[in-house]
This record gives structure tokens, C-alpha cells and sequence, in this order.
């Protein structure tokens, strides 16, 4: 077993609306669709058209940049529409699907261990699996032909009211430990993963056991510590010129399916949380499934926000929107569009806060619910040493974001712009007092690595 | 507070693009952002944000002035009364000193808020919060018998070319209040040194005690350091000086509501008093044997307690803004400002008041300390793993 890490900076913000652990299956809703924009970077070419008959697995488009990177039909059915929104960019490939079963196209059922590095890889890549594979540098959709100097999958997650990966895990084992034993073979033996240390329904020992034990990282402390690129700094730190893979771990079970049942089987588990629902709870449901069907007649209010993902790195959603391909939770919390009478002066025993500005900092334990109010304007940077409370990376957040400002590309090398994603900033964005939109910035950064460095 | 809701929502229309004031916008964007925390919600990026904004900031480093000014208040009327010999009341001094300062607030906010305003409305940019705070700082550095056009044209002086011209709050690389004193110091230097401390308006039927003596302990302490008060008086603040720096005790609450609210460094604090304290331990050492008086020989505490050392280093050297950025940075950030305040005032008698020099020098020099501590993380970045 490799040693504790201890991560001190960071933090939990501990919100209303943790799911309970009980999962309830959701039938597969009448239009399904798979949503290139989920896809950062991807220019979407399609392989399907309307009235067209597919089956899950067979691929509807692929990028126009790299043609073997296709992208799979969760669902068997009638292609019934193509969104296009401005400048006719493909928002979603709509499919009429099958109600009763899914017909699947077939791949070769193997055990991935006894398979070599190539014909993983062609497995993944014929049936759009590849796609779950991500890189650092930039966070992008890894590329097949590169050899990465390690895979690392992060066994927790410890956004706010994240669901309990152990739980997930436990549901689909045996095909948990098969796509470990992909990647596994993927990484050249090199596959590292982050487990955090001590807590109760974690990954168990045993649905790991394919890794070595000296690969099996333990991390202790706040959010972020569930990031893998945390994980990654504190084990590996990716230098110039290296590249290390990363997969979601509920994608690892994906691409356990494709080699355990032969097939593209993408539903996937994910928990519905925040104060605007009922009763918070886990979900199963195919990938692209339509976001009314777990939403309705399950919130409290209808003033309400709903993101996939979590509060601080999720994308904005809404009942017509479809389930994403990365989602493992979907977030509703209220609406915080009321302006507060002298806001910004009064005690705030129920303001949640880093700075001790608000009494709330004498209860460390409360828990919150959270509306979406900015809570001020932007401005300036001013507050100094703020983000580097909440970034445990050794990086000075500042100075990087200002060299992304200034497009300056040797000082983004320099201060470790390989090293991170938006996700990792997401805290920083969360107690900048200067409310400034630090994972844009980010974004904007890693865009720009891409294409100039 | 419906009401005022409905007041400030009627007249916005007035003030929007299109509106007859349109131009005034930032100007009612302030008021009523003053009003009320807008109701703007996040619109990508992060859902949830931090309750901590930049008012509350501004407001928390108010807050911690406060003890210092209700001190100052009551010490303008001490040392009024104590000049003509009189018994007063505490009420009585603090009522004294309240008409005194007041006027002095009242036209530093005035002016500087004056000038913020129609910047903001001719550059189209928010008003920032930071002149809340250096509205009040400016009054608090400066001497109770300053003319109120002097403070009106520090005013104009500090937002005018310590902020406005290099693009305002944020942008500043001095301490805008601190380049005000530093401006008044330089231009009237007859106004802000000597027999200036003390209010010496008339008091019928009295006159000014034989025993008084305008003097204030920097001056007496380089003649010979044995002359200044106590140190219990300099820490508690029964002295003469500018409005609010007087009291080490207050600025000790002051920075105790800094440090736990977490808006200002503590990193920069205490090393600043570090700083000071082992330029004064090294002075006494190689202090000259033969001149028992020389200021080289004063105890080391006592450069905390003199002069405006502890009101400087809690309240203008912890400005995030003109202090070193990094964490690392501040710690020698701080230690420097120390040590070159007790050599400003030990070896040169012509600034007596060695803390507000040395910290506008080290404002121009943090730039360069990041800079070295940035280029030193990058080194070890390289080397590692």
C-alpha cells in the first residue's frame, strides 16, 4: 500500500441535499440524444441520418479532425432529428428509441488481461469507447497513437454531495474490475489509482485488487482531493512534453461492459441532490436519457436550478435537456435572484464563507443550502492568498491565471498549465472575492495551449 | 425594505442605456449596489459563490479602524485639555475631539468619493469599494490642526494619481492613503511636522501650560531616546500624533478583527514587528558605548510602541493590493518594512516618521520581491519529481 497523502488545502462545502442510497431504475424515455457540445473540442462530422436505423454502439458522428475518434449510439432506434443551433453546429443527434429491448452491435467478448496493448486499444476505438479516455495536458479526449506515462483513475469524488463511488462501484463489480483490467493494459501496467483513506463505503480493497498495491494512492482531506488531477500532482506531476490518461471511474465500468458482454452498454448511475428535491437519491438510466423523466414531480420548487454535474463545476440544464455523457449527478438548487437589503453589512449567520467575515464561521458543521446569487460584483483582483487556501497544487494560481490573461505561453509552461483543468479551479472561483470567473479563464488557457503552444 | 426597492427600480430606467442619465449609471450602480446585494445569479463557471464580497471586505477593515478612531477622537480632546491644564471628563475629551476629526472625515469622504464618482461615471467603470477604507485612513494619518483644504486636496491627490490614473481599485501599486499623507508631508511640511499635534484653539480664562511642549516622542527620541513617554503610555496612547495612531492598544484590536477575519495578512504583521524588533536588538548591539543617549540604544519594543509604527504596519502595509502577493513574499515583505523603519528613524532625524517612507518604498519594491519568489517556485517546479 503506498503511503497517505495528506491533502491540507482545500474545502468541503457541506450542502442540504445529500442523496440517500437507494437507487431506482428509470425506464428509457421516448428521445434520447447524444450531445456533441459535451465534447470539448470536437467538431462533430455525422454518420447518421434522420429516419436512419441504429443500434447501440453503432457509431452517429466522429470528429472531423481526428476520423477514428466515432461516437456511439447509446440506445437502438430511429435517428429522429438533428438539432443544429447557430451557424448550423450540431447540438443533438435526437433517437426515437426502442422501448423494449436494445439491440446492440456485437464486439468480441475477451478478457482484457489476456489481450495486448493494440487490440485494447482497437476494441475501444471501434466501439467508441475511446472516447472515455482523457488526457492531461488540456483535459481533453486522449489520442490512441500517444503513449501515455500513466493512467490514473480517482476512486472517490468529493465535489459537494457528490455520489458515493463505492455505492456505484458496488452495483456493477465485476465489470468495474474489467475495465480496470483494460486500462491496466492500456497504461502498460502503469494504471494508478486514488482511493481516500479511512473513509466508510469507499472502493473496497478487493474491486482493486488488479492494481498493484504500490499503485493504489490514499488521499485524505477536503475537496479537492477527489480531483484526479490533484491526485496526479501529488503522485506524478506531469512535466513538459509527458501525458498521463485519465478515466472517470464510472466510465471504467462502461468499458468493462465492452469487453465482459461485448457490447456498448452505456446507463449509468447517478445521484440526484440539492435542496430543491424531494428525496435525494440515486438513479440508473441510460446515457442520454431525457432529464425530464428524473426531474418531474421530484423538486420542491419550480424556481429552481438545475445543473449536471455538481455546484461548482456542472453545466447549467434544464428538463428538455438530456442526460450527458460524463454526468454522475444531477444538482437542483434554488434560484438566488432576490436582492438582499443591505447584504453585504449584516452578521450572516447563515452565509456560508472562507473569510470569517460572517459569523457563520463559528459553526464549522452547518450545513447549507445554497442559492446561485453571485453575492457582489466583480472587480479587480485585490484579496490576496485567497486561492492558494483552496489549491493544493504547487502552483500559484494567481500568477497563472494572469499569464493566461496575458497569453503569455512560456509562463504558462512555467507555472504549470499542464497540470490542470477548469475542475481544479473550481474553488478558486468559488471564494474569489472578487467574483471573477477563474474556470473560464482556465479554459480559455488550456484552448489556447492547444492550439499555439 | 419592499419600499426602497420599489423607489430604486423606478428610477433605474432613468439611468440605463438609453435612460436621460445614462452616463450617470455607475454612480446610481453604486448606490444601489450599496442598497442592496443584487440579486445576480451565477451564469456558468461555479453555481454557488462565496458570501464574501468586495464590501464586506472594505467593511471589515472599517470595522477594525473604528477602535482607533473613537481612541483618536478621545485623545484630541485629551491633549487639548492637558495643554491648557484642564480637568476634563472622558466625555467631555471625546466630544472635543469629535467635532475636531469629524469635519476631517466628513471632507475626506466628500472629496475622494466626489472625485471616484465622476471618474467612474466618465470612464463607465463600477465605482470600487476601496475608497471606503481610505477615506476614513486618510483623516486618521494626519494631524488634528489640518487646514480641511489640505485633506480636501489629499483627497483629490490620492484617488487622482494613486488609483484613477493606473485604472483604478486593484490597480494601484502604493497605498493610496498613505501616498495622501506622503503628498501633504512633502508639500506642506510646515503643516505636518512640529508644534502641530496638539489643538490649540483658545479656552477662555485659560492659557497654555508652561510644562507644554509640542514635541512629539519621534523628535524627542533622537535627541536623546531617555526623553520619550513611558511605554505603557505609548502602547495605551497618551500621546501626541496624528488622529488615529496614537494608540498601539487600539490598533492591536484593530489587527486582532484583521487576523481573524482573515482580510489582512498576519504574515505581514508579524513580520513587520520582527523586522523591527532585530533591526533594534542588532542596533543596541553595535550601538556606541561612549553616547548613553543615542537613539541606537533604545530598547527595540519600543519602535512598536513609537510613532505611528503599529497603526502603519495593521492598516496600510497589509493593503493586499500594494503588498506582496505571495505568501512567501509577505514574510519578507513585512521583515523589510520593519527593519527600514528603525533605520529611517535612528539615522535620519530629518523623517522622523520612518514607517510611512519605508512602506511606500517597499510598495515599489513588492512587485519585485513576487517577482523573485515567482521566478524561485519556478526553479523548484523544474527540479522537481
Amino acid at each position: 500500500m503506498g503511503k497517505t497523502i495528506n491533502i491540507r488545502r482545500g474545502f468541503d462545502i457541506k450542502l442540504k441535499g445529500a442523496a440517500d442510497k437507494t437507487i431506482s431504475e428509470l425506464p428509457t424515455s421516448d428521445v434520447v440524444a447524444v450531445k456533441p457540445p459535451d465534447f470539448t473540442g470536437v467538431v462533430p462530422k455525422l454518420l447518421v441520418n434522420p429516419g436512419d436505423d441504429v443500434v447501440a454502439g453503432q457509431p452517429l458522428f466522429f470528429d472531423k479532425n481526428r476520423p477514428n475518434l466515432r461516437f456511439p449510439s447509446p440506445v437502438s432506434g430511429e435517428v429522429a432529428e438533428v438539432v443544429r443551433g447557430a451557424k448550423r453546429r450540431i447540438l443533438e443527434v435526437r433517437i426515437l428509441a426502442d422501448r423494449k429491448d436494445i439491440r446492440y452491435k456485437e464486439f468480441p467478448k475477451a478478457d482484457p488481461a489476456s489481450l495486448d496493448r493494440a487490440k485494447v486499444i482497437e476494441q475501444l476505438v471501434d466501439s467508441g469507447c475511446w472516447q472515455y479516455i482523457r488526457q492531461r495536458p488540456y483535459s481533453i479526449i486522449a489520442d490512441p497513437v500517444d503513449m501515455p506515462k500513466a493512467v490514473f483513475v480517482s476512486c472517490f469524488d468529493s465535489a459537494p454531495m457528490a455520489p458515493d463511488m463505492g455505492y456505484v462501484v458496488n452495483l456493477d463489480k465485476e465489470n468495474f474490475q474489467a475495465g480496470l483490467q483494460a486500462l491496466n493494459v492500456l497504461a502498460n501496467g502503469q494504471l494508478h489509482v486514488g482511493v481516500r483513506d479511512g473513509a466508510d463505503g469507499q472502493v473496497s480493497d478487493s474491486d482493486i485488487a488488479v492494481v498493484p498495491a504500490d499503485r493504489i494512492h490514499h488521499f485524505r482531506g477536503p475537496h479537492p482531493a477527489g480531483n484526479v488531477g490533484v491526485q496526479i500532482h501529488h503522485v506524478n506531476p506531469i512535466k513538459k512534453d509527458e501525458m498521463v490518461w485519465t478515466v472517470n471511474i464510472q466510465d471504467v465500468i462502461i468499458i468493462g461492459r465492452l469487453f465482459r458482454e461485448g457490447r456498448f452498454r452505456a446507463d449509468r448511475v447517478f445521484a440526484l441532490t440539492g435542496s430543491c428535491v424531494n428525496e435525494p437519491q440515486y438513479f440508473q438510466a441510460v446515457t442520454g436519457q431525457r432529464m425530464s423523466t428524473v426531474l418531474n414531480g421530484r423538486l420542491n420548487s419550480d424556481h429552481c436550478r438545475v445543473i449536471q454535474g455538481n455546484v461548482l463545476t456542472g453545466k447549467k440544464s434544464s428538463s428538455d435537456d438530456f442526460l450527458s455523457f460524463y454526468t454522475n449527478q444531477i444538482t437542483v438548487i434554488p434560484e438566488g435572484d432576490q436582492p438582499e437589503f443591505f447584504g453585504w453589512l449584516l452578521p450572516g449567520f447563515k452565509k456560508l464563507s472562507l473569510s470569517r467575515t460572517f459569523f457563520s464561521w463559528l459553526a464549522p458543521n452547518r450545513v447549507y443550502d445554497l442559492d446561485t446569487n453571485m453575492h457582489g460584483e466583480e472587480r479587480a483582483f485585490v484579496i490576496s492568498g485567497q486561492y492558494d487556501r483552496v489549491l493544493p497544487m504547487n502552483i500559484y494560481p494567481v500568477y497563472l491565471l494572469k499569464a493566461i490573461l496575458a497569453r503569455d505561453i512560456e509562463r504558462m509552461e512555467q507555472l504549470g498549465i499542464y497540470e490542470v483543468a477548469e475542475e481544479d479551479f473550481a474553488l478558486c472561483e468559488f471564494v474569489c472575492t472578487s467574483k471573477i470567473n477563474v474556470q473560464e479563464i482556465v479554459a480559455e488557457g488550456l484552448a489556447y495551449m492547444q492550439t499555439e503552444g | 425594505m419592499k419600499f426602497l426597492q420599489n423607489i430604486v427600480d423606478s428610477v433605474k430606467p432613468h439611468f440605463v442605456k438609453g435612460g436621460r442619465f445614462e452616463k450617470l449609471y455607475p454612480v446610481f450602480e453604486a448606490f444601489e449596489t450599496f442598497l442592496f446585494v443584487p440579486g445576480e445569479t451565477t451564469s456558468h463557471g461555479v453555481h454557488v459563490r462565496d458570501a464574501m464580497d468586495m464590501k464586506r471586505t472594505m467593511m471589515a477593515v472599517i470595522l477594525a479602524l473604528i477602535p482607533a478612531t473613537l481612541f483618536g477622537m478621545w485623545n484630541v480632546g485629551y491633549q487639548h485639555y492637558l495643554a491648557f491644564g484642564m480637568e476634563a471628563t472622558l466625555m467631555e475629551n471625546f466630544m472635543f475631539g469629535f467635532w475636531k476629526v469629524l469635519p476631517i472625515i466628513i471632507v475626506s469622504y466628500a472629496v475622494g468619493l466626489g472625485v471616484e464618482f465622476a471618474f467612474s461615471a466618465l470612464r463607465g467603470h463600477p465605482v470600487s469599494e476601496g475608497y471606503l477604507v481610505t477615506g476614513l485612513l486618510i483623516p486618521l494619518t494626519l494631524p488634528v490642526t489640518i487646514p480641511l483644504w489640505m485633506v480636501a486636496l489629499a483627497a483629490v491627490f490620492c484617488t487622482l494619481l494613486g488609483k484613477e490614473i493606473f485604472g483604478g481599485t486593484g490597480m494601484n501599486f502604493m497605498n493610496p492613503a498613505l501616498l495622501a499623507r506622503a503628498f501633504l508631508f512633502f508639500a506642506f511640511p510646515a503643516f505636518m511636522s512640529g508644534d502641530i499635534w496638539t489643538d490649540l484653539s483658545p479656552e477662555a480664562g485659560h492659557a497654555v501650560v508652561d510644562a507644554f511642549s509640542g514635541a512629539t516622542n519621534l523628535v524627542a527620541f533622537d535627541a536623546n531616546f531617555h526623553n520619550v513617554q513611558s511605554a505603557s503610555d505609548m502602547f495605551w496612547g497618551f500621546e501626541q500624533g496624528s488622529i488615529g495612531e496614537t494608540s498601539a492598544a487600539a490598533c492591536l484590536i484593530g489587527a486582532l478583527i484583521l487576523i481573524i477575519t482573515g482580510v489582512g495578512s498576519w504574515r505581514i504583521i508579524v513580520s513587520a514587528c520582527l523586522g523591527a524588533l532585530l533591526m533594534g536588538l542588532t542596533l543596541n548591539m553595535v550601538a556606541p558605548a561612549d553616547l548613553p543617549n543615542h537613539a541606537m540604544h533604545t530598547p527595540a519594543y519600543y519602535h512598536l510602541l513609537i510613532g505611528s509604527f503599529a497603526f502603519g504596519v495593521v492598516f496600510m502595509a497589509t493593503d493586499p493590493v500594494s503588498a506582496a502577493q505571495t505568501e512567501k513574499g509577505k514574510w519578507i515583505y513585512g521583515l523589510l518594512i520593519g527593519a527600514f523603519t528603525v533605520i529611517l528613524r535612528v539615522f535620519n532625524p530629518a523623517y522622523p516618521e520612518g514607517v510611512m517612507l519605508s512602506i511606500l518604498l517597499m510598495n515599489v519594491f513588492a512587485p519585485l520581491i513576487d517577482h523573485i519568489v515567482v521566478e524561485q517556485h519556478i526553479k523548484s517546479r523544474l527540479k522537481r519529481a
